[in-house]
C-alpha cells in the first residue's frame, strides 16, 4: 500500500481539487478566488500527467497539461484585469458585495 | 518503500499542507506565498511522473508569471499602507462539510476503481517528443492557443486601461 502507484497521485489530486473548491466557495476576496481556481487547474494537470504515464498513452497527457497551463495564464491575466476594473468602480473586490454590473 | 516513494510523500506533503494554508490563512499575502510552495510541490510531482518539460513550464509560468500577477492584483486592490491585508470568509462550516464529503467520495472512487496500470517507460527527455506532438497531432490546438494568447493579451490591456473621462 505504501508502494506509490497511480492511486496515490489520484488521491493527491483529489485532495488538492477539494481544497481549491473550498477556497473558491469560502473566500470573499476575488484574488483569493483566483488562487482557488489555480489549485483546481493544478489538480487536473496532475491527473492528466498521471494517466499519461500509467495508462501508457504516450505523451498526449503531457501536451494537454501544457495547454491547460497556457489557458491558466490567459485566464489569470483576463481575470485580474476585470478585478482591477471592479476595484476602480466599487473600491473593493469582495465578490459577495458586488451584485450589479455597473454603478 | 524505496527512495522514489519517500520523495513522493515529501512532495505530496509539501503540496497539500501549503494548499491547506492557502485556503485557510486570512492574510492574502501569506496565501500567495504558500501558493508558491504548492506550485513547487506540484512541479516535483510532475518530475516524479517523468514530465520534466511540464515541470519547468510549471515553475516558469506559474511561479514566474501567474503568482507575480496575483501579487500585483493583491497590491493594486488594497491600500498598500495596510500591512495586514485580510480577506473575509463566508459559509465556512457548510463549505467544509460539503467539500469534505465530496473529497471522501472522490477518494473512495479513486481507491476502489481498478485502474489500468501499466507504467510506460519514460523516455530520457520528453521535450523532443512533446515538440513533435505539438507540430503534428496537436498543431490545430497549438495555433488556436497562440491566437487565444494574443486575444487575451490585447483584451487584458484594453480592459485594465484607465478610461479618460
Amino acid at each position: 500500500m505504501l508502494q506509490v502507484g497511480l492511486t496515490h497521485f489520484l488521491i493527491v489530486s483529489a485532495i488538492l481539487f477539494s481544497l481549491g473548491i473550498y477556497g473558491i466557495v469560502t473566500r470573499k476576496n476575488a484574488v483569493m478566488v483566483l488562487m482557488g481556481i489555480e489549485l483546481v487547474l493544478n489538480s487536473a494537470n496532475i491527473n492528466f500527467i498521471a494517466f499519461s504515464k500509467y495508462g501508457n498513452f504516450g505523451l498526449s497527457g503531457q501536451v494537454i497539461a501544457l495547454f491547460v497551463i497556457i489557458l491558466a495564464a490567459a485566464e489569470a491575466a483576463i481575470a485580474l484585469a476585470i478585478v482591477l476594473n471592479i476595484y476602480k468602480t466599487f473600491s473593493n473586490v469582495n465578490v459577495d458585495e458586488i451584485d450589479h454590473l455597473k454603478e | 518503500m524505496n527512495f522514489y516513494d519517500i520523495i513522493f510523500y515529501i512532495f505530496a506533503a509539501i503540496t497539500l499542507l501549503s494548499a491547506l494554508f492557502v485556503v485557510t490563512t486570512r492574510n492574502i499575502v501569506h496565501s500567495a506565498f504558500y501558493l508558491l510552495f504548492t506550485f513547487f510541490g506540484v512541479a516535483g510531482i510532475y518530475v516524479l511522473l517523468g514530465a520534466d518539460f511540464i515541470a519547468i513550464s510549471q515553475i516558469l509560468i506559474y511561479v514566474g508569471g501567474i503568482l507575480i500577477l496575483l501579487l500585483f492584483g493583491v497590491m493594486l486592490t488594497n491600500k498598500i499602507t495596510n500591512v495586514e491585508i485580510r480577506t473575509g470568509t463566508v459559509h465556512m462550516l457548510p463549505a467544509a462539510i460539503a467539500t469534505g464529503i465530496f473529497m471522501g467520495a472522490v477518494v473512495v472512487v479513486m481507491v476502489w476503481t481498478e485502474w489500468k496500470s501499466e507504467p510506460s517507460a519514460t523516455p530520457l527527455t520528453t521535450t523532443t517528443n512533446i515538440g513533435h506532438l505539438l507540430l503534428t497531432d496537436y498543431v490545430l490546438i497549438f495555433e488556436l492557443l497562440g491566437i487565444l494568447l494574443l486575444v487575451a493579451l490585447i483584451g487584458a490591456a484594453s480592459i485594465a486601461r484607465r478610461d479618460k473621462e
